[in-house]
């Protein structure tokens, strides 16, 4: 066992390479061997996540299950190399994104059962697009967590551009290019970070970084803003969101539900992670901009999803929302704040992920998703419109279910620091009110049409994983401490860091 | 004479080996009847290459000066010499694929040509004299004029040869007359001697002529290795002459000249070519991957792609940083790699199209699952994206820039800006292999020794970048003089 626990971080990781070897050395044409692999290569990865997330120490500030091994070394001067290694671990910040990922991964593999063409191919990249949304949070060294984002931007340009609707490929190009601009300053922040702090190990760089800072701040803005950028083209942050609409409208519901509800996280795990627990002063003085961009996303977002016409725009517009709250948590800069962002990351991944599975199925229904068309399916489909109402709920932050607590520590975060703010931000969750609900109302209830008499409910395979995210919603919902505890002490340090 | 009679001729044995290569075949091919094949005529000069390799390895640790300080032997020319050696193989490993009847009119030639075009390549990276080194220089430039020419029957081959010619000769001409100027400041035609005697002379109140003959010697060699503003020729010169020349211009040629290039500008009067040094670095990053964006012809895209590599390559000559010396092998070593890989595959699919253009690539995906995902990674090795040779290359070299000094910010800023405008070419293709539907639908026919070049550089992608340091260990150690 002490192999299994020493190297946890990378069995998780390597768990989903499994599938893809399997899945090659199957025949092109089994469709179903190649979905049954598929959804269970996931699998382990899931249990180790969940196993890893029991025995979390959550007492501790520090990383956990590190491993880190040399991996090469560049010379500098004679006697002096800087060194890379194979370093993995988690801490309070990346704990709960790692179950996340795991847990919407698979139920995205089950979601992709409605991908009919090239599954071979399909369930290789998705496994692929596992392992390396995994490194990227299990990553405990900045240059694997780089490598591991950039596997992500080439695995999801493919999935966007074959398993999509019409105009998918522009899409995909969309995506890459900005998210291509977004890794360019990463990766200029990365190099920044290596020249000057000699070292990219993630544990050792929050003190590194403020010793050197004292000397010379000017490079750090110049390390910071870059950070800053990389992260808001991922977020996305209100000028830099138009990339993130076309993903959301032509891909493939399953790849949205990874894209919504894991890909747009790794721009808040970065933000929190290299923003605020690197550069604390810097984003002191950044937070009333970020709130500014905040409301923006949040108001921007809110009046746009209330006019669309077309539900999947709709839900694109409500995670710009959405990140808008999450933005304002990340502004207050206290522990509530930072822990109601992260609550939303996490929470908006969960009903995005719901939302999006949703939409798979009714597009597989009807191979329509405009609101004009749709209505009154409540009395056909009841499994279907039930678990829509509750994630419509969800999305708008009913008291009870995982949105509205991480909407209430957010703005709660917010009063502390900048009251008129986040009284403003107070109102512009009534705008979430009425968009939920006209989407919502309008598809499962009114007059039924002819054309959707026939509508088959959803059948096992689909409201039992649903299920399982309307249990994980509510259950946040009433008890937020499962999902709190794990990050608390982590946050407490940083929130210390920010106060002193 | 002492300096020819008193040296070991066994260092200069990897050069006899190509040049009698060289001969024998010339002979040979004037023999033997015409109707008999040439095929083994590659085979031979694949050997001799390999054993030419081996006497090179062998040589490894020697530093030497022969011929009277005009010929050197340090780890330097014989890196440079191994990745020329290996260039050329993977160019004779294409050609032994390749079945057309106008080829094989002059398939001895070729051979013979392409040898004595190494044997220049291998000249240039050892000399330390201005004559030595254009002596080897109109070697290989005049052999490859002459095998950019011998696709005869295409519209665009002889037009490809005549502008190769007539643009190298003036590049050529530009070299010599900036060399003159530098012979009659210095009155010495030995590179150390003129070094050494520039920067007293550009004391003196002559600093114009030196930047003058500098210019001029710069501007030829900017043209051989085809950086921009000097790139002009390798669009046209790719599409005209057949792919495993087209290969040969992009990697080997380009190699041993950017390997002396390299050897040159080092010392003491770097301080005064450096503004120029960054500026065709900086023009051949820009100029490369923007006009690569609107090629239609796969060829002329990668003849651009291989314009704004130099542009990457170059940045370390110019800011001679800590890691100068291993950043430029490690992505010399990445570039015969991933670029000889692409041409591989490049050779195949137009070979099959009978079409250089990128419709050519249409579903390949379709036809061939496995050659799609290797063209794929060469491509988004090109492109720099992880787990590729390409992005640890460009990483050393944004590190080893900034490190040397924050004051190159911008150029580390157009580096990545010009790296995500070649996304767009490269992933353009990428495209065409995955999302179009092909107009074949047979599969597709691989011959062992294409497989080979394309198997060897996949593995040299990707392991270049999963074990850099064993490389990195090996590149600390060349030594050159200086």
């Amino acid at each position: 066992m002490k192999i299994m626990d020493e190297w946890l971080p990378t069995w998780i990781l390597l768990a989903p390479l499994i599938g893809i070897i399997l899945l090659l050395l199957t025949p092109k044409q089994k469709s179903m061997i190649h979905r049954v692999i598929g959804i269970l290569a996931t699998l382990p990865s899931l249990c180790l996540a969940i196993w890893m997330y029991l025995q979390f120490d959550q007492a501790l500030d520090e990383w956990q299950w590190i491993k880190s091994v040399h991996w090469f070394q560049i010379p500098i001067g004679f006697d002096h190399a800087w060194e890379f290694t194979y370093h993995m671990g988690v801490d309070g910040l990346s704990m709960p994104l790692v179950l996340l990922t795991g847990i919407i991964s698979t139920l995205a593999a089950i979601a992709s059962l409605y991908i009919k063409e090239n599954t071979k191919r399909f369930y290789i990249l998705f496994l692929l697009l596992e392992t390396s949304m995994l490194g990227v949070f299990l990553s405990a060294n900045l240059l694997l967590f780089f490598i591991f984002f950039e596997v992500t931007l080439v695995t999801v340009y493919f999935l966007i551009g074959q398993w999509g609707y019409f105009r998918r490929e522009r899409a995909a190009n969309h995506f890459l290019i900005y998210n291509g601009i977004g890794s360019g300053f990463l990766l200029f922040a990365m190099i920044g970070i290596l020249v000057t702090c000699e070292t990219l190990e993630i544990p050792m760089l929050d003190e590194r970084i403020s010793a050197l800072m004292a000397g010379d701040p000017a490079i750090f803005w110049l390390i910071f803003l870059a950070f800053l950028l990389a992260f808001a083209i991922k977020l996305p942050i209100f000028p830099f969101h138009s990339w993130m609409l076309r993903v959301h409208v032509e891909a493939n519901p399953a790849i949205v539900m990874i894209h919504s509800g894991i890909l747009l996280k790794m721009g808040a795990y970065g933000l929190l992670r290299f923003g605020v627990e690197w550069f604390p002063t810097f984003m002191k003085e950044a937070a009333f901009v970020l709130a500014i961009f905040g409301l923006i996303n949040l108001f921007y977002g809110a009046i746009l999803a209330l006019v669309q016409k077309e539900l999947k725009r709709m839900l694109a517009y409500s995670s710009i929302s959405h990140m808008g709250i999450f933005l304002l948590g990340l502004a207050a800069l206290n522990q509530i704040g930072l822990q109601g962002a992260l609550f939303q990351a996490i929470s908006h991944g969960l009903i995005s992920a719901l939302f999006f599975f949703l939409v798979g199925s009714l597009y597989e229904r009807t191979k329509t998703t405009e609101l004009q068309e749709l209505s009154g399916i409540a009395k056909i489909t009841p499994i279907f419109s039930g678990i829509f109402l509750v994630a419509g709920l969800a999305l708008l932050g009913l008291p009870g279910l995982s949105g509205f607590i991480s909407e209430f520590f957010s703005l709660l975060g917010l009063f502390q620091q900048l009251p008129i703010l986040a009284a403003i931000g107070a109102i512009g969750l009534v705008f979430a009110v009425s968009y939920a609900l006209r989407a919502v109302l309008k598809i499962i209830w009114g007059p039924t049409h002819e054309r959707w008499q026939q509508l088959s409910d959803l059948r096992p395979f689909e409201w039992i994983p649903m299920m399982v995210i309307v249990f994980l919603i509510i259950a946040i919902g009433i008890y937020p401490d499962l999902l709190g505890k794990p990050m608390e002490t982590t946050l407490q340090t940083i929130a210390l860091r920010i106060g002193g | 004479m002492d300096a020819i009679t008193n040296i070991n001729w066994m260092y200069l044995a990897p050069e006899f080996i190509i040049l009698s290569a060289a001969a024998l075949l010339l002979l040979i091919d004037l023999v033997l009847k015409p109707q008999i094949s040439r095929r083994y005529f590659g085979i031979f000069s694949l050997i001799s290459l390999i054993w030419a390799g081996i006497y090179v390895g062998w040589l490894f640790d020697k530093k030497e000066r022969l011929l009277g300080d005009t010929y050197l032997l340090d780890s330097f020319s014989a890196t440079a010499k191994l990745l020329l050696l290996t260039a050329v193989a993977f160019v004779i490993l294409i050609t032994l694929a390749f079945r057309n009847q106008d080829f094989e009119a002059v398939e001895g030639e070729y051979y013979y040509l392409l040898l004595l075009a190494t044997l220049g390549g291998m000249v240039i990276v050892s000399s330390a004299d201005l004559i030595t080194l254009f002596v080897g220089l109109e070697l290989l430039s005049i052999s490859s004029y002459i095998l950019v020419g011998i696709r005869k029957t295409s519209e665009s081959g002889p037009e490809a040869a005549w502008k190769y010619f007539v643009m190298g000769s003036v590049a050529s001409a530009f070299i010599l007359y900036g060399m003159s100027f530098l012979y009659g400041f210095t009155g010495s035609t030995n590179l150390f001697t003129i070094k050494s005697e520039t920067l007293q002379i550009s004391q003196s109140g002559y600093v114009l002529y030196i930047y003058l003959a500098l210019f001029f010697i710069i501007f030829g060699f900017g043209f051989k290795i085809a950086s921009a503003p000097f790139h002009t020729w390798a669009p046209d010169v790719y599409q005209g002459a057949y792919t495993s020349i087209a290969s040969f211009l992009a990697v080997g040629s380009k190699i041993a000249t950017f390997c002396f290039i390299f050897r040159f500008f080092i010392g003491e009067w770097h301080v005064i070519l450096q503004p120029i040094l960054l500026i065709v670095a900086s023009a051949s990053m820009i100029i490369g991957n923007t006009v690569a964006l609107m090629q239609t012809n796969v060829k002329r895209l990668m003849a651009y792609s291989g314009i704004s590599q130099m542009g990457y390559l170059l940045i370390p000559l110019a800011i001679l940083g800590n890691l100068f010396m291993e950043s430029t092998f490690y992505y010399l070593l990445a570039y015969l790699f991933m670029t000889m890989g692409a041409f591989a595959i490049l050779f195949l699919v137009t070979e099959d199209a009978k079409s250089d253009e990128i419709s050519a690539f249409a579903g390949l995906y379709h036809r061939s699952p496995w050659l799609a995902f290797l063209m794929s990674v060469f491509l988004i090795s090109l492109a720099g994206f992880p787990i590729t040779a390409g992005f640890l290359g460009k990483f050393y070299i944004l590190m080893d820039t900034l490190h040397s000094s924050l004051q190159y910010r911008w150029l580390v800023a157009i580096m990545i800006i010009t790296t995500i405008i070649s996304y767009v070419y490269y992933f353009r293709l990428i495209r065409q292999m995955y999302l179009r539907k092909p107009v074949k639908t047979e599969a597709f026919p691989i011959s062992w020794p294409v497989g080979l070049v394309v198997l060897i550089s996949f593995i040299g992608t990707i392991g270049l970048a999963i074990m850099p340091n064993w490389t990195m260990e090996i590149f600390s150690q060349i030594k050159m003089f200086v």
